[in-house]
């Protein structure tokens, strides 16, 4: 507003992208020719209701001229009416967001846990010897590590922004060396490639049923596979009905948190407070996860449908699908499916007929993995920064602009077709006493068969590494990473611990989004601590002391042990760590925080990391 | 306003109120603290209405901001009153029970049409329309301003301009709803409620028309109260002028800085015969003194005293430092003077003072220091012990029957301001302060602060572009009464043929010299808000180390 950020004003082709976005302005004060409207202007309560435009008004600025200018965000926070200084607090929230002037075309490579179990450290070094540090400009082309693509099933990945008229954006999966020297001399990218799981085509399968047997981007061929069956179903039992067959169903939140999800609905639903919203968690950003990309591109429809039947249960009018910005063929998938289910009255205004109206809006998240922590999210798409907020109050409460808002995981949306479908009480009995329904598990490293596999709860780590192949011969396994980086390690000789909610917390250990990580003798464990305990310390949203000054700790002592000069022994430094990570759980707002020591303390106890003396 | 000089309204219902007018003030950067409250009001869901020449930080925070031309108020005020009776919004059963003159009022703004505002305001008349139908249509709505209405030469018809809108609508004497000038510092109140005001006794007792309360201050002091108003400042000047005041003693303030046309400010306290200057800075009115009384800080190094904030609320002082040197509480001071000028009054505490105080003045009487302590300040009125203090005024208005004299309407005619616009001085320049500067810069300039730019002449963008001028470019600037230099700056919040400067950095560039004495006859404060400039180029010539000013010095 009236602070400037050294009064930069914006460059022509950085004003079109703004207002291609946004439409033109309409009054001098935010940026049109001063006309007739020198002595008035509104704005107050109707601009700063724009506020939300904020984060998509930064990708497209970005998109088109590859980095955030000082001009360029000026003008932005004139024509929302928004402090610079705030418009930078948000923009430089975002790790794929650039504040210095960028090369057009940008190649993140992933050198999280599962890829360096692929190899990317000899990609990053090859990167480094033939091109230069990060961040080198060569022929219109960088490259930046990454963290986590959620392409494990098929790392090494590496992901492509290219900024311009004609953004491009293209994940590259199993590279190598040469194909990523070859992007950044300007080759021209690869199509689009979705994985299909390995499991495709097999009976049984409910929530994969689709993958790779039906075309995503066709609504009749959805519908031929038994789409908007459900919907239908749903409407029949009426709002009550629908949300008594989840609560009998008794399905918990897959997105790591694992709350029960009717609980959720029939607090949302009775709430006076209107309107009510959806919120679609799709930032899947958890090292090792990849299972809700394999639906958000495998059967973009079947998220419509479920979105629209729990905000029929709940009372929504408008949803939101958050999806995280490094999954354009996801992007794609949604926003054409969208489009088809528009056209065709499966969204907008009185659906299959009824007297039930709801949208959804697909908001694209830009590299910040606390995004995905539930109230983050609200944040993010608000427009301010994706900073997670205290409970109470809750989302059911207030959540999304302060509204009652219910917030699901891509998997627990879906999971709710079958329910519907089949009855609560049927799915219930799918899995264990306590954790019912099938669950997709995202395998990947030293297995031959990488994928994300569905399969009842109470299969067993064994059982799924056997459904994936098993380890490749002459492997040995080291140990197991279950939930991600915020997730916890096991020995081998746990191999036989059931995958359940009940089981898992029994043992100590956490089930998380599904992650199952094989990590065999030839991976250095306490480089793998390393980058977790980086990637914390990168991800933590600096909102809480425990978690902004904990990860650093953490990461300080973790690179002491590496290199063999502890402070004190090397038990001192355990004591450390573990006193650290006991205050972040402790005093933590939110999940990172509360989990951000939790796999490397597991490596620790349960593995013995750093017993033998200081290096791994 | 009807009598007693404060705001009606508390913070609290400012927080709770659903329409909010901020009218000639930019709250925001002037009244900071006040401004929290009314984001308060707006996080909660009110609409704010900022009426100001510039698209000022607080307009920015504005549903609606109407940017009428300066000087322009009255004329904007009697529009809204028109619209709002000819639409039927007047709240006829208020007007009928509690008011008096609505025949007269409604008679006097009947040629303003909505078409004959937008003409002389600038505004857009549908934008007229769009506010007068809000603030009549609101159930609660509270009217605030400051200098932009006050330091004009129509300045009292300004205020009742405004007071008369809130008795057409009835929004006044209600909680949230009210009207409230505010108080730039933190004891301007307090000031007035003690009688520092030439026509009032302490408690806005008037000194010429209350018999009694001047007996009863006679009695207590021992002497006769003189039935006679004094001046005010400008009349004091005025005085020194003519020659008739001849000796001056000056508490706390700089006025060889702060008065508007300051080349004849300086001449008339250049002659004066005896200058006494108490204050705890060496301000450049302490460097033009014979005698310098340096006396302590009084929210910090003082024993106790009171201040009173914009909600009438009386707080307790506390001493936390002992003050440098020779300084001395002004409590002492004044004593000692008198003990020295032939009247022994011993050394009183400030609670012995006060309990005086409220001995005289029953708005003050139930105040007593435990109660100021124990409930954290209290509003005023607070006539006893057991009286908790007043939310806000003039709820006397809607008891049934209303208690005390019903509030009069005022016909108030729209004059423009003095210092005409022509094609010699083409420009409207308009004076205010910085959030991060004040007043003179005696206080704020000892403190370096990275928003404080120096003083500028800002210019609106199409201005500097008909000027041939960049930002940091030295100008001309002339008016009337003289000329000075500055550098330019570009403000986007301004339209062409409107400028503004602070009077923060008088020792670097003195603003004061451009602007007219010319005064309210009333109230006696001086149009710094309306002066006719003529802008020029210096040769393309630039400010050594552009920007920065004394202010900056200590970086």
């Amino acid at each position: 507003m009236d602070v400037h950020l050294l009064d930069a004003e914006p460059a022509t082709a950085e004003r079109d992208a703004v207002d291609a976005f946004l439409g033109p302005p309409l009054s001098s004060w935010v940026g049109a020719d001063r006309v007739d409207d020198e002595h008035s202007a509104h704005g107050g309560h109707s601009a700063r209701a724009e506020r939300h435009q904020l984060l998509p008004t930064l990708h497209a600025l970005h998109e088109h001229v590859g980095w955030i200018s000082p001009g360029g965000l000026n003008y932005i926070a004139r024509r929302l009416t928004i402090p610079p200084a705030d418009v930078y607090g948000v923009a430089t929230f975002y790790g794929l967001f650039s504040l210095a002037p960028q090369a057009p075309r940008v190649l993140h490579v992933c050198d999280d846990i599962v890829c360096r179990c692929a190899g990317s450290e000899a990609l990053i070094a090859t990167l480094t010897e033939q091109i230069g540090p990060p961040g080198t400009e060569r022929d219109g082309s960088t490259w930046l590590p990454s963290p986590c693509l959620g392409q494990c099933d098929v790392a090494p990945a590496a992901l492509v922004i290219e900024s311009g008229e004609a953004p491009v954006a293209r994940e590259l999966t199993s590279v190598h060396s040469d194909g990523l020297l070859a992007v950044m001399a300007g080759a021209t990218l690869p199509p689009h490639r979705s994985a299909v799981p390995p499991q495709a085509g097999q009976p049984g399968l409910r929530l994969l049923r689709r993958i790779g047997m039906a075309d995503p981007e066709s609504l009749d061929d959805y519908r031929a596979h038994g789409g908007y069956a459900a919907l239908r179903r749903g409407f029949d039992l009426g709002p009550e009905g629908v949300i008594r067959e989840v609560l009998d169903s008794k399905l918990m939140g897959r997105g790591g948190a694992a709350f029960p999800t009717g609980r959720k609905w029939d607090a949302v639903a009775h709430q006076p407070r209107r309107p009510h919203y959806l919120v679609c968690n799709a930032d899947e950003s958890e090292p090792g996860t990849f299972k809700d990309r394999v639906i958000l591109e495998g059967d973009p429809f079947s998220l419509l449908e479920s979105m629209t039947i729990a905000a029929y249960a709940t009372g929504c009018e408008h949803g939101y699908i958050y999806l995280r910005g490094e999954y354009p063929l996801a992007q794609r998938r949604l926003e054409h499916a969208i489009e088809r289910a528009r056209e065709r009255g499966f969204l907008g205004e009185n659906i299959l007929s009824r007297d039930f109206s709801f949208d959804i809006e697909l908001r694209k998240g830009a590299g910040a993995y606390i995004c995905g922590e539930e109230t983050a999210v609200f944040g993010s798409i608000e427009g301010y920064r994706g900073e997670p907020r205290n409970k109470p109050p809750f989302p059911v409460q207030r959540g999304l602009f302060g509204q009652p808002t219910v917030v699901n995981n891509v998997e627990t949306l879906v999971n709710t077709l079958a329910i519907v479908l089949e009855g609560g009480a049927a799915f219930a009995s799918i899995g264990t006493e306590r954790s019912t329904g099938p669950k997709l598990f995202c395998v990947s490293g030293a297995v031959e068969h990488p994928g994300t596999y569905e399969v009842p709860f109470g299969a067993t780590v064994r059982e799924l590494l056997e459904l994936a192949g098993g380890l490749p011969a002459g492997s040995s396994l080291r140990a197991i990473l279950l939930g991600g980086a915020a997730g916890c390690f096991i020995a081998p000789k746990d191999l036989d611990l059931p995958l359940t909610f009940e089981d898992t917390r029994a043992s100590g250990a956490t089930l998380g989004s599904g992650v199952v990580v094989a990590i065999d003798q030839e991976v250095d464990l306490g480089g793998l601590l390393a980058i977790i305990a980086a990637f914390m310390r990168d991800e933590s949203c600096g909102q809480c002391v425990p978690c902004r000054v904990g990860t650093v700790r953490q990461e300080e002592a973790i690179a002491r042990l590496m290199s063999g000069r502890t402070r004190g022994t090397v038990q001192d430094e355990l004591a450390l760590i573990a006193e650290i990570g006991a205050a972040m759980r402790d005093a933590s707002i939110c999940g990172l925080g509360q989990t951000a020591s939790s796999a490397i303390e597991s490596a620790i106890t349960r593995l013995g990391v750093f017993k033998g003396g200081a290096v791994a | 306003m009807f009598g007693a000089g404060g705001g009606t309204s508390s913070y609290r219902e400012v927080e709770e109120t659903d329409l909010l007018i901020l009218w000639g003030s930019n709250a925001r950067e002037t009244h900071p603290i006040f401004f929290h409250h009314v984001l308060k009001a707006v996080h909660r869901g009110a609409s704010l209405h900022v009426i100001d020449p510039r698209r000022t930080g607080s307009a920015q925070w504005a549903d609606t901001w109407l940017g009428l031309d300066v000087g322009t108020d009255i004329a904007l005020a009697n529009t809204i009153g028109r619209e709002i009776i000819q639409a039927g919004l007047a709240n006829e059963a208020f007007i009928k029970r509690a008011t008096t003159g609505f025949a007269e009022y409604r008679a006097s703004v009947e040629p303003w049409t909505l078409q004959e505002g937008e003409r002389v305001t600038g505004l857009p008349a549908r934008t007229i329309r769009e506010l007068a139908h809000a603030y009549a249509r609101a159930e609660r709505a509270i009217l605030c301003w400051t200098l932009g209405i006050t330091e004009h030469v129509t300045a009292v018809d300004n205020v009742l301009s405004l007071i008369n809108l809130a008795l057409l609508t009835g929004h006044v004497g209600r909680y949230g709803s009210g009207l409230n000038p505010l108080r730039g510092q933190n004891n301007v109140q307090g000031g007035g409620d003690m009688g520092a005001i030439p026509n009032k006794l302490p408690g806005f007792q008037d000194v010429q028309d209350d018999h009694t309360a001047r007996a009863r201050f006679g009695a207590a002091w021992g002497c006769t109260i003189p039935p006679q108003r004094g001046w005010h400042l400008t009349q004091m000047f005025e005085a020194m002028e003519r020659g008739e005041l001849r000796t001056l003693y000056v508490l706390g303030e700089n006025p060889a800085q702060s008065e508007a046309d300051s080349k004849k400010s300086l001449e008339s306290l250049e002659s004066l015969d005896f200058l006494v200057a108490q204050d705890i800075l060496m301000t450049k009115t302490c460097e033009m003194a014979d005698v310098v009384l340096p006396s302590s800080a009084s929210w910090c190094e003082a024993e106790g005293g009171t201040v009173t904030n914009s909600e009438r609320r009386v707080q307790r002082m506390h001493k936390a430092l002992d003050p440098p040197g020779l300084a001395r509480d002004d409590n002492w001071i004044i004593g000692e003077l008198a003990r020295r000028l032939g009247h022994d009054w011993g050394h009183p505490t400030v609670e012995e003072v006060w309990d005086e105080l409220r001995s005289l003045s029953p708005m003050h009487r139930g105040m007593s220091y435990p109660r100021l302590e124990e409930l954290g300040g209290i509003q005023w009125p607070c006539p006893s012990e057991d009286h908790p203090g007043s939310l806000f005024l003039h709820g006397r208005l809607w008891e049934e029957p209303i208690q005390g004299a019903p509030a009069p309407f005022s016909v108030t005619p729209w004059a423009p301001p003095i210092d005409e616009l022509n094609d010699e001085f083409p420009i409207r320049l308009t004076t205010g302060r910085r959030l991060d500067s004040y007043n003179t810069g005696v206080q704020s300039n000892l403190y370096s602060s990275p928003l404080r730019r120096g003083e500028t002449l800002d210019l609106s963008p199409e201005d500097a572009v008909t000027l041939d001028v960049e930002p940091g470019e030295l100008v001309q600037v002339s008016s009337r009464r003289g000329a000075i230099e500055a550098p330019v700056r570009i403000d986007p919040g301004l339209r062409s043929g409107l400028a503004f400067m602070t009077m923060h950095f008088p020792d670097d560039i003195d603003v004061n010299v451009l602007t007219t004495d010319a005064s309210d006859p009333k109230a006696g404060t001086a149009e710094f808000k309306a002066t006719a400039v003529r802008v020029e180029k210096v040769n393309g010539r630039r400010r050594e180390s552009a920007g920065v000013a004394s202010g900056e010095a200590g970086d």
